[in-house]
């Protein structure tokens, strides 16, 4: 375990509850600096919700999840902020952020946090380049003086839309997409939807990018493109990434950290070889009890 | 069906079969609505008298069109289904794509001055003010809610309520005030936006047919308030007396220091009409410009991105809320500029002008020309003010149908009809593509089946 230095978010006592049904019982994991982290379980676990919950679509019933900006010092003021009733905190050495307490358009907008949805979530009747540019919507705006040195075309826009033009292209021609940039997002391939969401998502310069499922319905070659493709995020863009996968092989070739839940509880944290031969995760996955995994095993021969 | 296109005879009796039932619908619906007719005597009682040769007449032109269609059009349209699409668009098509846009609006520049040529001053009056700032104004109405319903995909049925609150501003306030109608014109514009914040705040959370339903009731809610608070508005009776707009200080009127007097001319109420034209097209012309420069700034795109996908919008911190608010400021405000145009064009407003009738018309408008796009909504709304005025003129009718037959009463049965047929023949609307508000190479248009309709 690294120290406490490298983390950059924090999740404590998370829980979710739906009228009776408990989503996301206590859960608390961390994710650090520069690392991808994958979240795993099987179906119905509540990897989701808690993407929804750290990205602020849903408030979560009880629970902490803090995020920091810059240096580790900031860590230290946690509990003040906690007790302050803010949503987030600026320090010397960075900022502070309390997920559970911001709507999710400020999750991404201040805290920034970037995400993808399980299904795709493009604008299909915008154009591949129109899409990277909503995506960078807040710095636009704040260029056209929110609209009213836009409309009388002072340069202040024209630059920066220049710009967000230029690091579009950068993207696309990152995801490889640089072709169809004037083509409607709905008319993309399936796998090349998956991967401008991705671009879409990097676009917004998040510090951490959630990825619900990025290889769901992807195949074999598709998938070792993502993978190369989070590990060039993450190795050159210094990226921190949390992941959602189901794809045991994109999963464990590329995290350096799993977490497992099974019925929103955490069963399994830790590095890839060690929760590949955790019992516990082995079980969940198989569906059957702790006791039973041996002789399961050796009739499905594993 | 399918063994009846094979076989010509079968075909037939099919296609008489399916006319019957046409008839014997038609028959059925006609009969109330059309076959019988209460009258008053000259008793001053009301008496029924039935319709016969009318009520057969209207069900064979429908069966025999029936019929028609199952045996000439329709195989007609499936064996043109069948042949090779042409992918290419003809060269000509191209080209008036390209100069439709100048030519129309350079027509519509010399269009007062055709009339005038063409029907003399006497006759150019109707044409420049009952086709050309009826229509105008219309077109204005068109671009306004093309913000909120065609690039925001927020579905509003209470319109007309910005459109009240722009008229009845300039009306109240030149009257109590005495400002002019340059002063007044930008105030209307911002009253009716704060309107449309103040609805705005309220129906945020509300998606689709539940914020058609609260915008519905909001205009209603508008009207209903103008014509009960009777010490602010005069209530049913209207405002009457309203200052005219000037040409820069000098009035239109007959005095020394009248407009014809100061250039010169002889005096015609023609010039203030002219005037108007010229003042609603430069406002509808403002409208379209500001909406195609809104397009290609951060707000436009939010606009369009939250009627493609509100959470895809929330995930990268869009407020949404703002987002929606400025559409439905935006889309008010200019119909409070086109109403406070109309108060001053009218010189007498009242509640009746503000009905629901108006906000069906404008969105029907806006949907016939398809979402989005301006020529289209341009030409919806010649297409559809201009025909209404037309039908008023179409005294030849009378001769087939008789001396009592009112066009224009047929109004709402044949914009009914055309609008069946727009959304058989065009159901995204006339022009439907979506032109991107940026490209890195080459513009191409969208088709409308990747654009989304929005979901309220």
């Amino acid at each position: 375990m690294r120290d406490q230095g490298d983390i950059l978010l924090r999740v404590e006592h998370l829980t979710m509850r739906f009228g009776g049904l408990v989503a996301v019982d206590d859960l608390s994991f961390e994710a650090r600096k520069g690392d991808i982290t994958a979240l795993i379980g099987p179906n119905g676990a509540g990897k989701t919700t808690v993407f929804n919950c750290i990205t602020g679509f849903y408030k979560p019933s009880e629970g902490r999840i803090g995020l920091l900006h810059g240096g580790p010092a900031a860590w230290d003021a946690l509990e003040p902020l906690t007790e302050s009733g803010k949503r987030s905190l600026a320090h010397a050495d960075g900022a502070l952020f309390l997920l559970e307490r911001m709507p999710d358009y400020l999750v991404a907008q201040q805290a920034r946090v970037a995400r993808t949805f399980q299904n795709i979530r493009l604008f299909p009747g915008m154009t591949v380049l129109e899409n990277l540019m909503v995506a960078q919507h807040n710095r636009l705006m704040l260029a056209s003086g929110y609209t009213l040195l836009g409309i009388f075309g002072f340069p202040s826009y024209t630059i920066a839309e220049r710009a967000a033009v230029e690091q579009a292209r950068a993207w696309l021609d990152r995801v490889g997409l640089l072709g169809r940039a004037d083509d409607p997002a709905g008319d993309l391939p399936y796998g090349a939807q998956r991967r401008l969401e991705i671009a879409r998502a990097m676009c917004t310069e998040p510090v951490l990018l959630c990825l619900d499922e990025p290889a769901a319905g992807l195949n074999p070659r598709e998938s070792a493109e993502l993978n190369e493709l989070l590990l060039s995020i993450r190795v050159d863009d210094h990226m921190s990434i949390l992941l959602i996968e189901h794809d045991m092989s994109v999963v464990m070739e590329i995290s350096d950290h799993i977490v497992v839940l099974d019925y929103g509880v955490k069963i399994a944290d830790g590095e890839p070889q060690a929760v590949r031969n955790d019992e516990k995760v082995i079980a969940a996955y198989l569906g059957v009890p702790d006791e039973e995994v041996a002789r399961v095993e050796a009739e499905v021969g594993v | 069906m399918t063994d009846a296109t094979t076989q010509p005879r079968s075909r037939t009796a099919a296609a008489l079969r399916d006319a019957g039932l046409t008839a014997l619908i038609s028959f059925a619906l006609f009969l109330p609505l059309v076959g019988f007719q209460t009258i008053s005597n000259i008793r001053n009682e009301i008496v029924v008298t039935t319709r016969g040769v009318l009520l057969v007449t209207l069900v064979a032109i429908i069966a025999g069109s029936r019929l028609c269609y199952s045996l000439a059009v329709d195989p007609w349209l499936k064996r043109r289904a069948l042949k090779a699409v042409k992918t290419e668009t003809p060269a000509w098509r191209a080209a008036v794509g390209r100069w439709f846009v100048p030519f129309a609006i350079g027509f519509t520049l010399v269009y007062p001055f055709i009339v005038l040529a063409t029907s003399g001053f006497g006759g150019a009056l109707k044409w420049v003010d009952n086709f050309g700032i009826q229509i105008l104004i219309y077109v204005m109405l068109g671009f306004g809610l093309n913000i909120v319903v065609g690039l925001a995909g927020l579905l509003d049925l209470g319109y007309v309520a910005f459109y009240a609150v722009g008229a009845y501003s300039y009306a109240l306030l030149a009257k109590e005030f005495g400002f002019s109608f340059w002063i007044l014109l930008p105030l209307a514009g911002c009253l009716a936006s704060f309107w449309g914040v103040l609805l705005g705040f309220p129906v945020l959370r509300l998606r689709g047919d539940y914020l058609a339903i609260v915008t519905l009731a909001f205009g209603e809610i508008i009207r209903i308030v103008l014509i009960n608070f009777v010490d602010l508005t005069n209530g049913y009776a209207g405002i009457s007396g309203i200052p005219r707009p000037s040409f820069f200080g000098i009035p239109f009127n007959a005095d020394d220091g009248g407009f014809a007097a100061v250039f010169h001319l002889p005096f015609t109420p023609i010039y203030r009409t002219i005037f108007l034209y010229y003042l609603i097209l430069a406002l509808a012309l403002l409208t379209s410009y500001v909406t195609i420069r809104l397009r290609r700034l951060p707000v436009g795109r939010a606009w369009e991105a939250l009627r493609e996908d509100e959470i895809a919008c929330r995930s990268l911190g869009i407020n949404t809320t703002n987002t929606k608010l400025t559409a439905f400021a935006m889309g008010a405000m200019f119909a409070g500029f086109a109403g406070s145009f109309f108060a001053a064009r009218q010189g007498f407003i009242s509640p009746e002008s503000f009905t629901f009738l108006e906000s069906a018309t404008i969105l029907s408008i806006v949907v016939l020309g398809g979402m989005g796009s301006q020529i289209g909504v341009a030409i919806a709304a010649i297409v559809m003010i201009g025909g209404t005025e037309i039908m008023r003129d179409l005294d030849f009718l009378k001769d087939i149908f008789g001396q009592t037959f009112d066009p224009t009463q047929y109004r709402m049965l044949i914009f009914g009809f055309g609008m069946v047929l727009i959304m058989i023949w065009r159901p995204r609307g006339l022009i439907s593509t979506r032109d991107p508000s940026v490209f890195l190479k080459e513009r191409k248009t969208i088709s409308a089946d990747l654009v989304g309709e929005g979901h309220g």
